[in-house]
């Protein structure tokens, strides 16, 4: 625990990424929908998307506090049954620019302004149909040394600085300029 | 003050976990013990802590392991922290003599007058397996716990 914790699952075929497939920076996610500091992230790792443009690569995976946060597990598994009919990033940024309504109701809601298939996705929802994907991302998260929400990775290291604007942009200038 | 190291048998302690029961050491031998001491109830980084390993019982279970947290915080202050974040563990009050507990493993701060932010792992015989102090400040995350449990071998 001494050294950077590395993630233990690397950035695959199973991820949500978005930004250029074959930029030099991959940044990992792990987060909680429900949490007020990824809540407070979500603009910060959008200003540094536009930033890094072509050269960042940005992929977020499910870290639920369940006990802490009960509308997180669900949340996640909407964004997931939104992924499952490829709109995964419209519910990520639908979720976190309305975090305080979360809730069944208003997932259900949001899938129909997405135009997605909204009986299919209440569907997957009742059924659980994500839970183990949702599962499996937290799981490789504790295992990557995740500690708390939002947790991030640069090249598959753990990033344990401040995650503001100037810091985290400042930390990937260097890593590019390394590569 | 150094934290007790692994192959010692772990000191036993008994404890309040309400205000009319007590836990003691020696009653979970034979299973796991993954023992949490921290600094203070209600301090940001703990909560995060707790509240991760609360979303681990599960595979901490599995691992046949028990999860016991210990802090110097009176019961009244345990019960009120885990009913607010839904804790499914126990919290044990190291209150009365303060921190001896604490002491008896290596992990008090004399100076601030609370424990370390430790993690000890014991096997079914009571012995510890694995042991780490965490910068006070730094959530020690549990992939170091899940880790150490799976390295003994099964039934130890």
């Amino acid at each position: 625990m001494e050294e950077a914790a590395q993630l233990t699952l690397p950035v695959g075929k199973r991820d949500h990424v978005q930004g250029d497939s074959a930029a030099t920076l991959t940044l990992v996610e792990y987060g909680d929908y429900q949490c007020p500091h990824c809540g407070a992230a979500y603009p910060i790792v959008k200003a540094v998307q536009k930033r890094f443009g072509d050269k960042l690569k940005f992929v977020f995976r499910n870290f639920p506090l369940k006990n802490v946060h009960p509308q997180a597990e669900l949340a996640a598994e909407a964004a997931e049954a939104a992924a499952a009919q490829g709109r995964f990033w419209e519910m990520h940024d639908a979720i976190f620019e309305h975090q305080s309504r979360l809730g069944e109701p208003f997932l259900l809601e949001l899938a129909g302004r997405l135009k997605l298939d909204t009986h299919r996705f209440a569907a997957d929802l009742a059924a659980g149909a994500f839970r183990k994907r949702v599962e499996e991302d937290f799981m490789s998260g504790v295992r990557s040394g995740v500690n708390g929400t939002p947790g991030f990775f640069i090249d598959g290291a753990r990033y344990e600085e401040s995650w503001d604007f100037e810091t985290l942009s400042g930390v990937l200038e260097g890593v590019l300029e390394g590569a | 003050m150094e934290a007790l190291k692994p192959g010692t048998r772990a000191p036993e302690f008994t404890l309040p976990s309400t205000p009319d029961q007590k836990v003691s050491l020696s009653e979970f031998l034979g299973r796991r013990v993954v023992l949490v001491f921290y600094p203070a109830d209600w301090s940001p980084v703990c909560g995060d802590q707790l509240a991760l390993y609360n979303e681990l019982l599960k595979e901490f279970t599995d691992l046949d392991a028990s999860v016991l947290a210990i802090s110097v915080d009176g019961i009244w202050c345990h019960l009120a922290l885990s009913a607010d974040r839904k804790y499914h563990f126990t919290l044990l009050s190291d209150f009365e003599p303060k921190g001896a507990t604490a002491k008896a493993y290596g992990v008090y701060r004399e100076k601030e007058g609370v424990a370390e932010r430790a993690l000890f792992v014991l096997d079914t015989k009571g012995v510890i397996r694995w042991s780490y102090v965490s910068p006070v400040g730094v959530n020690p995350g549990a992939d170091g716990i899940l880790k150490a449990l799976e390295r003994i071998p099964k039934g130890e």
